[in-house]
């Protein structure tokens, strides 16, 4: 099991300098196994940060991070381990492939776990499969593929790790719209089938309201919001406080209602829009 | 962690040192050399010591500062040291030890003209700004153009270089977490390992990096970049009354070196 736990983590970087700067201020927060969390917040909000903690390669100022129960900093070794359970996509991980061929970049990391051949050989299939990567690509290089395949060779890399948790930092940022949709189906597919715990770091709000099951916001290195998207999204005062939007179907029904029509419900997708919508047109038919 | 690496880092200021052209600090700076090299005796160490220790003081810099730069020389400076002690004949101080009052007077004053020298060029590079730096470079150097010597092509790549080596620096750091994300491990095993490790680091690193070059070059040509033929400044530098008289008193020291120098103090 891989539940996430963290208690009163707090990080500075360059303590004890003039750049001194407090990025995670008091943040403890509990994430079951297998669960879709959507992490926002605007740049500099500590999310960044904060993820990296999860997988230990940023150690807490203060503060602890437990994974499965066990303190990932406990040690050297656990510091390692934590990796294989806790994998990390960066941002624009297009820019890390180094390999000759896709197939040996995404079995860079399950080679780093030392496994065999034949397992190394499954996994590589098996992620290549969860991220979209067509199997024809295998012997092509990289870095002469298009940018939404590379960045979907890249999340295979991580998912090759077989991670109980699985983490993302703006998976689409700069993809065009059928790409963005495309990794974001595979990344839903991928959290059905595997039963991961899966993270999302996004600014987008469409996505994360129509994918994620909870939602925490992020505001000057502190946790402002965490709940369920209906939760979050029925706030949105407090978000654009924060720098952050709504969803576009949000600010449409917040719109509509404003002009008198009488929508019921949260809405913060398409769907519930168009639904609630559709209802008020059969119980007024015109 | 790579973030430490201070090179030709500039702290940026108002003092009348930042306020110098950089073309009189680049020619105070070659005067500054030139006397600390005539320096022979302990007066004449004093008297370069004094004059390092007011330009500090006239720009405002940190003696921390200019510690943390000697940080990476101090290896050098002691092996320097050692030398000097050992390897000087005289009076030897423990009889039977090649330690000699000459060689450890030398090696005081090796240290002396080693720590010397970086601090005076350190004061250039923190109180100039790379531009102003490469801009006065130039400058400089132009007669040279007339032996067709590249003179702004070489400046501008300087800029260019010091330009990007932070965003170089931050570009490893991220790919190293990446890297280390899927398990790299770039501390442990033996020295063919560890280099080999590089490689997930270093390939990556160059293809930004000539990707960068590629924007780079697109994003000055379209904005009619076309070399240095003809081109004009938005900031001319010109020479001030404070220019002329710092270049005066840079001249005064040299001589003034000279001039104790055969004297022998």
């Amino acid at each position: 099991m891989s539940e996430i736990r963290v208690e009163k983590l707090r990080h500075v970087y360059s303590a004890g300098t003039p750049f001194e700067k407090v990025a995670i201020e008091d943040v403890s927060l509990t994430i079951p196994q297998g669960q879709l969390v959507g992490i926002i917040g605007h740049t500099g909000s500590g999310k960044s940060t904060f993820i990296q903690h999860l997988n230990a390669l940023l150690q807490p100022t203060e503060g602890k991070v437990f994974c499965g129960g066990e303190d990932v900093n406990a040690s050297k070794f656990t510091r390692r381990d934590v990796k294989w359970k806790v994998g990390i996509v960066f941002q624009y991980p297009e820019y890390q492939l180094f390999e000759e061929t896709v197939y040996r970049d995404i079995a860079f990391g399950p080679k780093n776990m030392k496994l065999s051949e034949q397992e190394i050989d499954e996994r590589v299939r098996e992620a290549a499969h969860f991220a979209g990567v067509d199997e024809e690509l295998f012997e092509r290089s990289p870095l002469e593929l298009s940018g939404g395949q590379k960045r979907r060779i890249a999340v295979a890399g991580v998912i090759a790790l077989r991670p109980g948790v699985l983490i993302l930092d703006e998976p689409t940022a700069g993809l065009d719209p059928a790409g963005c949709r495309r990794i974001l189906d595979n990344i839903c597919e991928y959290h059905r089938q595997s039963g991961s715990t899966v993270i999302i770091v996004s600014h987008n709000m469409d996505d994360t309201a129509r994918i994620a099951e909870r939602i925490i916001a992020f505001d000057h290195g502190r946790v402002a919001m965490d709940g369920t998207p209906e939760q979050i999204f029925s706030e949105p005062e407090k978000l654009e406080a924060m720098g952050l939007d709504v969803p576009k179907s949000t600010s449409l029904a917040m719109a509509l209602k404003a002009e008198g029509l009488p929508l019921e419900g949260s809405i913060y997708t398409h769907a519930q829009l168009l639904d609630a919508i559709l209802r008020v047109k059969e119980a007024a038919p015109c | 962690m790579l973030k430490d690496v201070t090179l030709g880092q500039y702290f940026p200021g108002n003092t009348i040192v930042h306020r110098l052209d950089p073309r009189s600090k680049l020619i105070l700076v070659v005067l500054y050399i030139a006397g600390l090299f005539q320096a022979s005796g302990w007066i004449s160490y004093a008297a370069v010591t004094a004059v390092t220790a007011l330009c500090m003081i006239l720009s405002h810099i940190k003696p921390k500062n200019i510690f943390k730069g000697l940080k990476p020389m101090l290896f050098i400076i002691v092996l320097t040291a050692l030398l000097n002690m050992f390897y000087t004949s005289g009076r030897e101080i423990i009889p039977g030890w090649h330690m000699t009052w000459e060689g450890l007077a030398r090696s005081v004053q090796m240290i002396l003209r080693i720590v010397l020298l970086i601090t005076g060029t350190f004061l250039l590079t923190y109180t100039t700004s790379p531009i102003a730096l490469t801009d006065g470079l130039e400058m400089l150097l132009g007669p040279l153009k007339k032996i067709k010597v590249p003179v702004h092509e070489m400046t501008i790549m300087m800029s260019m270089a010091l330009r990007f080596i932070p965003t170089l620096i931050e570009e490893t750091d991220k790919i190293m977490s990446a890297q280390k994300a899927r398990g790299a491990d770039f501390e442990t095993g033996r020295l063919t390992e560890r280099a080999r490790a590089l490689l997930p680091i270093l390939v990556p690193l160059f293809v930004s990096a000539f990707r960068r070059a590629d924007e780079l070059a697109v994003a000055m040509e379209s904005r009619c970049y076309h070399g240095g033929e003809g081109r004009t400044r938005m900031k001319v530098l010109r020479f001030a009354a404070r220019d002329w008289i710092a270049l005066a008193l840079g001249a005064l020291f040299l001589a003034g070196m000279i001039v104790m120098k055969r004297y022998g103090i």
